[in-house]
């Protein structure tokens, strides 16, 4: 039976339209399939573009040391060892070759002296690794991948929104939405369908996401049957910016500190030199000189403490802050303008080579960075965990759906390293591209149920049909009530009694979004967006609590208070959430399958 | 300290609008998208608005602000007169969708018909080239664009004389500029130029340039050079009369 709204039919259905995505549909299209791809804002908008430092791939260009064994132990040592390891494998293995294909799709990346890809520092990266452009290589990433795309056939839909995923039994089979822009909802049928909708920082008061991350592939996901993975694992990226309030969250690209960048308190004392973590002891400097001839690529040199892991980072300024050690506006003091003392000319230096860093604060914050330390503080931006996938082939448990990117997990295990999610985008998003359209090819069309069209169709335009008062409130105030719920409650430090309160206060929170009434009409209506997006974030804002509290030990981006070590009992799993039969949410543990012995000696060899 | 400002934003659609007063209050430190979004939050939960990055990295809120094509969140309230009332409006060269948002998809189609990125053969046998930093530094300044449309706004041949069927408009000779001056492209986009997209239209007002959020020199580094190579394609009589004698193959 048809369904009474217009419907496009696809091979491949990419949700999503930054790195991931977009490298997702490149893939499917050139395998010879019908593809259409969905972006929530216009095409080349996504929240790719704010990736600063770079794509880490092993290609040694700059030290020749680097190759994917050495890559692959950063990435496993950084992730604290619950990564999925064959992801970690074939991320290493792969990254170089998709780094390269971006340069014969015309990608301009900064050059070596040898005219070849030039390379950075980046914490947690054992050699300089990053391929960049000055700091807006996610820009030069999603424009590349936008530039070559638009020549290959791909049906793009822009500023529209997936509100559910449409099944035919087992089999996810297409999805349902409506264009924002005249609020016009369409089925989309597809042989298969592949998530890659970023991240989920909007749960958060302070983060570095724009609006549109809400989590939304992970909770249409997981309302699809599929199970998501280590959602406790939340980075709070260390330098934020905080100040002026209107700016607060905004990133700092760590560039800054691999290019000489400094950490202090108020009394000027470089505190990260005092915490030191025992598995980085062996490849961090001691002396500030030797730090700094790090950042200017002396191989002989160990790495300056701003460069440990991000989670490990934030901790520390998160610890100074509360000490009472914090500068003015409750953060600590990001100095770039003292290598002034180091080089000549520092003040041309520092804007060539963090050209938007420079011009972000001196239009936002009216501050020169070359003269001047910026304040910065820890900021929500990655979510390492996210949907269940096979990482070979991006599938979901679910078949027919896919996932690749943020919204998928298992590469970063409890930490991301800085530049490991660019690359992550176009290694992981070509194969979720190639496996979907090879899934697309060996399966014939599923059935559009009608029944859950309508249902879905119902629930997106409740909050129109529910009168103002008589109990019924907007949906901003609920969306900020869960924000600042979640970054009080489930934030960079965590508590058991925090996190219950958390779990209680979302179940009253899903009571008030029940009862959202937006106004006006379907187009082009921000209130009801934000009553849409609503769902996603209190979905994804239990599973990450849920995790939060089942994992009673400190690993990455999970640190308890009350349990402030590492477990060796928790290193052995992880944690997977799925939809009950009754729609409520239950975890199981999931022992990690055991390393084959060639990896494990990698490990060795890299310790 | 709080201070009162009013924001006279234009509400409507392409049947037509009018400009609407919000008075609100500020405190320090926002930009134009802050008081904005404040009003959609507490006022017009329907406000049109888009926005994503709030850093100036993506390009999606370009508007008019008093008159002035700026990306509102980059545009500070501590430069504005508070005053009297600041306007608010959607991008004047482009068909309106509602509110704040235009229809800006003309855009998009011009793009996918310049040709495309066509490098020459590898450099090196592992399928590598080699570029030197200087010969990247033109095309890098142009890959800055962040598509924000500021400079198609403000270009008197797209707004005031509606030329979309026959100028590509600012945006796009940078991208074909960009694309020009890469040390590895083989494509020749000279023709086309000329021809369809328009070229002889500019006549250098550097409007473009003075808009564009990224300070990227738009007249002199990307323009003047594509129009110089024009004229020494198809208007040099010297070149001309070689081309005419010159052997073939």
């Amino acid at each position: 039976m048809a369904t009474n709204y217009e419907t496009h039919e696809y091979d491949v259905l990419v949700i999503g339209a930054g790195g991931a995505g977009l490298r997702a549909a490149i893939e499917a299209s050139a395998a010879g399939v019908k593809v259409g791809l969905i972006c929530k804002s216009l095409l080349g908008k996504a929240h790719t573009v704010m990736a600063e430092g770079g794509m880490a791939a092993a290609m040694g260009n700059v030290d020749d040391r680097d190759n994917w064994k050495v890559h692959f132990a950063d990435t496993m040592r950084g992730g604290q060892y619950v990564n999925n390891w064959r992801m970690a494998e074939l991320h290493a293995k792969e990254a170089p070759a998709r780094v390269h294909e971006l340069e014969a799709w015309g990608a301009v990346f900064d050059r070596t002296k040898e005219g070849k890809i030039s390379q950075r520092n980046f914490g947690g990266h054992r050699y300089p690794r990053l391929a960049h452009v000055g700091d807006r290589t996610g820009l030069e990433l999603i424009r590349t991948l936008q530039d070559h795309g638009i020549h290959q056939g791909i049906t793009v839909h822009m500023e529209y929104t997936i509100v559910s995923l449409l099944k035919d039994g087992d089999r996810v089979v297409g999805a349902f939405g409506y264009d924002r822009e005249r609020g016009r909802f369409r089925v989309f049928k597809a042989k298969a369908v592949v998530v890659c909708t970023g991240g989920l920082g909007r749960a958060y008061a302070v983060t570095s996401n724009s609006w549109e991350g809400t989590g939304d592939g992970v909770s249409l996901a997981y309302h699809a049957g599929a199970e998501l993975l280590d959602m406790e694992f939340i980075q709070f990226h260390p330098t934020g910016m905080i100040w002026p309030p209107s700016v607060k969250g905004i990133l700092v690209t760590e560039s800054v500190r691999g290019e000489g960048g400094v950490l202090r308190n108020k009394d000027g004392k470089r505190f990260m030199y005092d915490d030191v973590p025992e598995n980085y002891r062996s490849q961090t400097s001691t002396d500030p000189e030797e730090g700094w001839r790090y950042t200017q690529n002396d191989k002989n040199a160990k790495r300056p403490p701003e460069l440990l892991t991000r989670d490990h980072v934030a901790r520390c300024i998160n610890r100074e802050v509360k000490a009472g050690r914090g500068s003015p506006h409750g953060g600590v003091f990001l100095d770039i303008s003292w290598i002034k003392e180091k080089i000549p000319n520092s003040a041309e230096h520092i804007k060539r080579k963090l050209p938007s860093m420079y011009h972000q604060f001196m239009q936002l914050a009216n501050l020169d960075i070359t003269k001047e330390p910026m304040e910065i503080g820890p900021t929500t931006h990655y979510a390492m965990g996210g949907v269940r996938v096979n990482g070979d082939t991006q599938a979901t448990n679910v078949p027919g759906l896919f996932a690749a990117g943020e919204c998928a997990a298992g590469l970063h295990g409890a930490n991301r390293l800085g530049g490991n999610s660019l690359s992550d985008l176009i290694v992981f998003g070509k194969r979720a591209g190639e496996y979907a359209a090879k899934f697309a090819k060996e399966n014939a069309s599923g059935a559009i149920n009608d029944a859950q069209v309508e249902a879905a169709y119902k629930e997106a335009v409740e909050p129109f049909e529910r009168p103002a008062g008589g109990g019924t409130e907007g949906p901003y105030q609920v969306q900020y009530d869960l924000q600042n719920m979640m970054q009080t409650n489930v934030g960079i430090v965590r508590l058991q009694n925090e996190m219950e309160f958390a779990l209680a206060g979302i179940e009253k929170l899903k009571a008030r979004a029940a009862k959202v009434a937006v106004q006006g009409h379907l187009e082009y209506n921000p209130g009801w967006h934000t009553a849409i997006d609503l769902k996603h974030l209190l979905t994804i804002s239990e599973a990450i609590t849920l995790c939060a509290l089942e994992r009673k030990e400190s690993r990455g981006g999970h640190f308890r208070e009350d349990f402030p070590d590492k477990s060796p009992e928790a290193a052995k799993y992880n944690n997977v959430v799925s939809k009950a039969a009754d729609g409520s949410m239950k975890l199981r543990r999931e022992t990690i399958p055991p390393m084959p012995e060639a990896l494990k000696q990698v490990i060795e060899e890299m310790k | 300290m709080n201070k009162t400002v009013t924001f006279r934003i234009w509400r409507g659609d392409a049947n037509g609008g009018k400009f609407v007063d919000y008075t609100t209050e500020i405190t320090e430190g926002l930009v134009v998208l802050d008081v904005v979004h404040k009003i959609q939050a507490q006022q017009a939960n329907d406000l049109a608005v888009r926005w994503n990055c709030k850093a100036g990295k993506c390009g999606s809120c370009s508007a008019e602000v008093n008159g002035m094509p700026k990306l509102m969140c980059m545009t500070r309230m501590d430069t504005l007169d508070i005053t009297k009332p600041i306007t608010i409006e959607p991008m004047r060269a482009f068909p309106s969708i509602r509110d704040l948002a235009t229809d800006v998809s003309w855009n998009f189609r011009v793009k996918t018909k310049i040709k495309k990125f066509n490098p020459r053969k590898p450099d090196c046998e592992d399928g590598t080239w080699r570029m030197q930093q200087e010969d990247v530094d033109r095309v890098q300044e142009f890959r800055k664009c962040i598509e924000c449309f500021l400079c198609q706004d403000v270009c008197h041949v797209l707004r005031d004389h509606h030329k979309h069927d026959e100028f590509i408009g600012p945006r796009f000779l940078v991208y074909t500029a960009a694309l020009e001056m890469h040390p590895l492209d083989t494509e020749d986009r000279l023709a086309e130029l000329k021809q369809s997209q328009g070229i002889g239209y500019c006549n250098i007002t550097k409007c473009c340039t003075k808009v564009c959020p990224e300070h990227i020199t738009i007249t002199d580094n990307a323009i003047i050079p594509l129009k110089e190579r024009v004229v020494d394609e198809f208007y040099d009589p010297f070149a001309w009369v070689w081309k005419k004698l010159r052997p073939k193959g």
